[in-house]
């Protein structure tokens, strides 16, 4: 086959082409659905109901979609300069827990409004510091980042099931979590529902990001480098702390997810918190096509996704949550690495410019 | 005596149980990356393998229906891989982790849906619906872990000793000098894709009707992964890659048993530091520690052919 690969007009590569893209995706869960046995429209009414019904579900949608935010900045940062981290899963993971060692430490001590800023801070640093160690044996010793991120992933896991079970877990429970957290430990939440002030958080981190990659120094030679490194390595660029800074800003986004989880909704360290948003932020990434704003619909949309399907399970017993995962996972497939899929068609459709 | 012996033999028994599936899946992405296609999907393979072949073994009742169930459903996997990395010339990381996070989705919803059991299949309790021990009850040699003893040299005469071989590795150093050659870049790396995808069939088809009697969610727990890790510290050669799976196979069996034991100078050593050794020893490889991997050149590159 003969693929066509001349320029679209702009407007169709930024808004038509993704559009598609999801479209597929979507079309594709529909026809899963229908499989199932379940009519796909009377889903999507269960699901959007869900999602956005009450001010409880548009709580939770928020809720979710904060997690998706940080992730989806997380996988969008690292893709601007180039690098693919796959490591969000663990670095969610470790940056939980500095979250929560901080809080355990200091709780009983410090008044709320200095508690959080610092749990905030040990967070991005624990996520910043797990990331880091990939980004080094990258820029430093040659192996490739997608490979190390990969592994880190499981080596967190074992590192917190051994810190939960061994030294963490609170005298006389059963279940591997830490004790609970001081009042002045957790953020204030939304009566009802798990929305809490890390949302504000996610939101601030949009817009520092976007002032990062777009107007300072630093962030547009993390761009050069994605785009060429070559050429930004004769512009004068250090390739190697490029690396480094473009991974622990990845890392710190995706720690994050421990201060909307612990700080905001468990109140304590437990076992698989990040439960896959490490993942689904490279579907978010992918979707909102790296920029802030995009990551902020598409962490909407999967936010809406993840409630929405709860109680659409909850409705529809031959349905399960894990619904979600197939969708981020078909997205993921259709905006990402079949991305150029449409184009062949919409070059024949649509007038060529010049 | 007889002690030390027993406990030798079980003890490598309980290692080629846990390293057959690596070894399979381990040749099979041997092919997938000597052609220049990373496949960070195996583990999504796998788990699918996994699912039909032990939903085909429990509604047949007969194994080997399972099996090819479990081959077919790895091959469409493979084929989607090979149709978004290959033909689309798509991101081969990004399409090896949607895989893999749609086999993660797809095998509880559909499980769920067929057999109501949250996402389990019903236990293949049926006689001739799993592959059973042939030699040893007790040690699970099942013809699976024989298949895989065969698949390394099976793996070497090919990719070593055969014309298709040689161009395999030509295609995953130099596509273009294949394709200036007259031979297909694209068909090469279908095959290869193809192949990849029949050995982590029978990986997934191992774990679930041959060590297991089931399918349960997420049960290859990062195995994928793992064997991953072993082409890479078998520096992309299937008899080292062989000897990676059986160490990280070891280090799973011996994991088990030294669980609240204490090591002489050491302590107790923690079963996690053990289930994480495998990714440790991996970076330190890859970091330069202990020799060097090189890995195909033209890996991950998508090849455009010029017109």
């Amino acid at each position: 086959m003969k693929l066509a690969r001349g320029p679209l007009p702009r407007w169709a590569e930024i808004l038509l082409l993704p559009l598609i893209n999801i479209a597929l995706a979507f079309l594709v869960v529909g026809i899963i659905v229908r499989i199932i046995g379940v009519d796909p429209f009377h889903a999507l009414d269960r699901l959007v109901l869900g999602a956005v019904g009450s001010p409880e579900s548009i709580g939770y949608t928020l809720y979710y979609a904060t997690n998706f935010i940080f992730t989806g900045l997380a996988v969008a940062v690292a893709f601007h300069g180039g690098l693919f981290n796959i490591g969000g899963e663990g670095q969610a993971y470790i940056g939980g827990l500095g979250c929560g060692l901080a809080i355990l430490a200091l709780d009983r001590y410090l008044p709320g409004w200095l508690m959080a800023p610092i749990a905030i801070a040990a967070a991005a640093l624990f996520g910043a510091a797990w990331a880091a160690v990939p980004a080094w044996l990258q820029a430093w010793r040659g192996s490739h980042i997608v490979i190390t991120t990969i592994m880190f992933n499981f080596v967190a896991s074992a590192l917190m099931v051994y810190l939960l079970v061994n030294v963490l877990i609170a005298p006389g429970s059963m279940t591997p979590q830490s004790r609970n957290f001081e009042p002045s430990g957790e953020l204030p939440a939304l009566p009802g529902s798990a929305l809490n002030l890390s949302i504000l958080l996610a939101l601030a981190c949009c817009v520092l990001m976007w002032l990062f990659l777009w107007h300072t120094r630093w962030g547009y030679a993390l761009r050069a480098m994605g785009h060429n490194p070559e050429a930004a390595h004769y512009a004068g660029t250090d390739l190697k702390r490029m690396t480094l800074l473009g991974m622990c800003l990845s890392g710190a986004l995706a720690g994050f997810v421990g201060v909307n989880e612990l700080m905001g909704v468990h109140h304590r360290i437990v076992l698989d918190f990040p439960a896959g948003y490490g993942f689904a932020g490279i579907a978010v990434a992918l979707m909102g096509r790296n920029h802030p704003v995009g990551v902020v619909l598409a962490a909407l949309l999967f936010g809406a996704l993840q409630q929405g399907g709860a109680e659409l399970a909850f409705d529809e017993p031959r349905i399960t949550r894990e619904m979600v995962v197939v969708i981020q996972g078909l997205v993921i497939l259709f905006s990402g690495a079949l991305e150029h899929l449409p184009r062949p068609w919409l070059a024949v459709l649509l007038p060529r410019r010049g | 005596m007889d002690d030390l012996a027993a406990i030798v033999f079980l003890t490598a028994a309980a290692t080629l149980r846990t390293a057959t599936p690596l070894i399979l899946c381990a040749m099979g992405g041997l092919f997938s990356e000597k052609s220049g296609i990373v496949d960070v999907g195996l583990e999504g393979k796998m788990l699918m393998a996994a699912f039909f072949g032990a939903s085909a073994a429990a509604l047949t009742g007969s194994a080997w229906w399972g099996v090819a169930a479990a081959i077919g459903a790895a091959e469409i996997m493979a084929l989607l891989h090979g149709f978004a990395c290959i033909t689309y010339r798509g991101n081969q990381v990004v399409s090896g982790v949607a895989l893999n996070i749609l086999a993660a989705g797809l095998t509880v919803v559909l499980g769920n849906a067929w057999f109501h059991q949250g996402g389990q299949t019903p236990p293949l309790e049926q006689a001739g619906s799993r592959m059973l021990p042939i030699f040893f009850p007790h040690a699970g040699d099942n013809i699976l872990v024989y298949a895989a003893l065969a698949s390394v040299p099976f793996t070497w005469w090919l990719i070593a000793r055969t014309r298709f071989g040689l161009r395999l590795r030509a295609v995953g150093e130099m596509p273009l000098a294949v394709d200036a050659a007259g031979v297909s870049v694209s068909w090469l790396r279908y095959r290869a894709v193809l192949l990849c995808g029949f050995f982590a069939g029978l990986a997934g088809a191992y774990l679930s009707i041959a060590q297991n009697a089931g399918f349960s969610r997420d049960m290859t727990a990062g195995q994928g992964f793992i064997a991953l890790a072993a082409i890479i510290f078998g520096k992309w050669q299937p008899f080292p890659a062989f000897g990676a799976c059986l160490i990280f196979g070891l280090l799973d069996a011996v994991a088990i048993r030294l669980q609240g034991v204490r090591v002489p100078g050491v302590g107790e050593v923690p079963v996690q530091f053990i289930q994480a050794l495998p990714y440790l020893l991996t970076m330190f490889l890859l970091a330069g520690f202990i020799g060097r991997a090189v890995a195909p050149k033209a890996i991950g590159v998508p090849y455009e052919k010029e017109h």
